[in-house]
């Protein structure tokens, strides 16, 4: 059977990477990428090459979505054009309905195409929200312990929502949903990279939540399997383990002040005001209670564990950024040349 | 010299080898009693050196970030050498607790304790913590089940995680016991915890009997704990409800000594403690599907709830009175 995939999202760095990943394999025959602006050049991209995937500027809020798809035969549809946080100039509105109405018209296009018969969306852990009541590991099961109200979370649930209904209605086509974990990795520019990369990390006091990443590469693996194979149902993806922030922050050297909830707000607010990083509330109660995810489902599907787990993913992004600082090391080094041997640890 | 190994029974830390050059498996032959004794033995020259080397390379980890926690978030370097270390003291001296039974809790595999609940303040989860960390052969870190409040609330939610605990929750239980840790339940809860003086060494109702149902589906063994002395660390005499009700806790307490005292009500009585760990109910002889039978799991649960008061009962009159003129 010939394939002819289509990814939305290519002008963002995952959606490029599975792009030029999906165009290196000589068993697909067309790649089509389409997203609302141009990919930026392949070498600011950190060189995340499309290969020869043919680009299609497309607002996937308009139904011209329907004429790339019949126009080019395609057979599967590979869905990452969601974003996770309000983009500079746009504000949250416009990052709702690129999330939910685009991910609309993208299904309506879909069920009406005799040509698909595989569906691969990229959803997020973030729907299972974060809170005091979460159990430590959510399974693909579980319920969320308080329905998303806002944001990103409340923008997957939707399009969760949309996917279930599509694939009721469409039985014959092969639905995938990928729930991932917090992405990390050299190319990842996010909300929680930034958060990173800031010179003063502000925590929230009082708390010290688990946190789940998956490295890039990962991700762009899953995908790619999940693209031309055949693995129907709902998957959390993460690197195994998890991390306390605390250990984050310590690994990266950067100082920390914590505070608390109710000023985090204001500082948010604030902070979002600069345009740097954002603090939502999704991202606080994240700051605050954490959440991990249990992978177990996905590593017995496709008989494949990702290779960073979350402290490598997190380590190989320290790495990639040159974020290692050794702040408060001099005196215990001091102290250890005195003592004369300690040193070697 | 490199110590990373910070399982509990690597105890050289506190014991020291007593001279001699670096040979961390010669200070694994010390018995357990002596290598226990904490602080003491300061034997001079090589020995500080060591211990302060190892403190040095510990702080390091510590603020590189260079240590390992689980998917519950329990950190066992720190549970062992900052947390426990400092409820050790409370444990040794001031309720001087004695522990009876613990060969009935296993060394390696899965099992629930099952034990009551008392002394206003949660005191006895530490405890029996302590008691199962250090005094158990094998050195077995209690993964208990804790209320939401704990979790909702800075600071003692995450130390809490860090020490292994987690909330109670159906799938956390069930997690926890299948992976062979030794999970520990206090059903009382609240009611427990903050009944009144009078009602002392009486079990209240059981919640409603899901750590039973975890324990049939994880097939592993009910072991039910009776902790004595609790009761008398903070006894109960009357209740705020309306300022409990403004900070949303469950109670807060009026002793002899809070609020009169101010902070000094805060200490907590010198009682004198037993735990004692009973024989085992076995689980395994239900199939798993049995733990949705609500008949065996509620018939269960009253036989461990009667096991634990008569045990109570029999280790009361046991310890004596809780506090004996010569301590």
């Amino acid at each position: 059977m010939t394939h002819t995939v289509l990814v939305t999202g290519v002008s963002r760095h995952i959606g490029a990477r599975v792009a030029g990943v999906l165009a290196a394999d000589p068993a697909i025959d067309r790649v089509v990428g389409v997203d609302t602006m141009p990919p930026p050049a392949s070498a600011r991209d950190g060189g995340a090459a499309l290969g020869r995937t043919e680009f299609v500027r497309v607002d996937l809020r308009s139904p011209d979505i329907a004429q790339v798809i019949a126009a080019a035969d395609v057979d599967t549809v590979v869905h990452l054009s969601l974003v996770s946080a309000p983009s500079k100039g746009a504000g949250r509105p416009v990052m709702k309905e690129h999330n939910v109405i685009g991910t609309m018209q993208l299904l309506a296009a879909c069920q009406r195409s005799a040509t698909v018969s595989r569906v691969v969306v990229r959803s997020t852990t973030a729907v299972y929200g974060s809170s005091s009541h979460d159990p430590a590991m959510f399974t693909e099961d579980a319920e969320p312990a308080e329905a998303a109200t806002s944001g990103y979370a409340k923008d997957a649930t939707e399009v969760e929502a949309y996917v279930r209904g599509f694939a009721r209605r469409r039985p014959d086509v092969t639905v995938s949903t990928l729930r991932f974990a917090n992405f990390m990795g050299p190319g990842i520019d996010s909300p929680l990279t930034r958060y990173f990369s800031q010179p003063v990390l502000p925590t929230v006091l009082g708390f010290d939540p688990r946190l789940q990443f998956v490295h890039e590469d990962d991700a762009v693996e899953v995908l790619r399997r999940m693209a031309v194979e055949h693995h129907p149902g709902t998957f959390n993806v993460a690197g195994d383990g998890v991390m306390l922030l605390s250990q984050c922050v310590r690994r990266g050297g950067r100082p920390v002040v914590p505070v608390p909830s109710t000023a985090f707000r204001v500082l948010g607010d604030l902070a979002r005001g600069v345009g740097r990083v954002d603090f939502s509330p999704e991202q606080i109660a994240l700051m605050s209670y954490g959440r991990a995810v249990d992978t177990r489902r996905l590593a017995a599907e496709l008989g494949w564990r990702p290779k960073f787990g979350t402290v490598a993913a997190f380590e190989d992004f320290l790495n990639s950024r040159g974020l290692f600082g050794e702040t408060s090391l001099p005196v215990i080094d001091w102290l250890s040349t005195v003592l004369g041997r300690g040193g070697e640890r | 010299m490199k110590r990373t190994d910070f399982s509990p029974d690597g105890d050289g830390g506190r014991s020291g080898s007593g001279g001699g050059e670096d040979e961390p498996a010669d200070a694994r032959v010390i018995p357990i009693t002596a290598a226990r004794r904490y602080g003491g033995g300061g034997r001079p020259g090589d020995d500080i050196e060591d211990r302060l080397a190892e403190l040095l390379a510990f702080l390091r980890r510590r603020l590189n970030g260079e240590y390992e926690v689980d998917e519950f978030g329990f950190d066992p370097e720190l549970n062992d050498k900052v947390l426990l270390e400092l409820i050790r003291p409370l444990y040794r001296h001031w309720f001087r607790v004695e522990t009876l039974g613990l060969a009935n809790v296993p060394d390696e595999s899965g099992a629930l304790v099952v034990a009551n609940h008392s002394g206003t303040v949660p005191v006895d989860a530490l405890m029996l913590q302590v008691a199962l960390h250090d005094d158990h052969p094998a050195h077995r870190a209690l993964r208990l089940l804790g209320a939401d409040l704990v979790y909702r609330l800075p600071v003692l939610g995450h130390l809490s995680r860090k020490s292994g605990h987690t909330l109670a929750c159906p799938e956390d239980a069930d997690r926890l016991m299948r992976k062979g840790e030794l999970v520990g339940v206090f059903p009382e809860g609240f009611k427990g915890v903050g009944k009144p003086f009078s009602e002392r060494y009486r079990l209240q109702r059981f919640g409603r009997g899901g750590f039973v149902a975890s324990a049939i589906r994880a097939q592993v063994p009910i072991i039910p704990c009776a902790i004595v002395g609790a009761e008398e660390i903070y006894p109960k005499i009357g209740d705020l409800p309306s300022l409990a009700r403004l900070f949303g806790l469950p109670y807060i307490p009026i002793t002899p000594l809070f609020p009169w005292l101010g902070p000094l009500g805060l200490i907590p009585l010198p009682s004198k403690w037993m735990i004692e760990f009973g024989e085992p109910v076995r689980t395994d002889q239900y199939d798993p599907e049995e733990a949705d039978d609500p008949m065996l799991v509620y018939n269960l649960t009253d036989q461990v709830r009667e096991l634990i008061q008569q045990q109570l009962t029999r280790l009361r009159l046991h310890r004596g009175p809780a506090f004996s003129p010569l301590f």
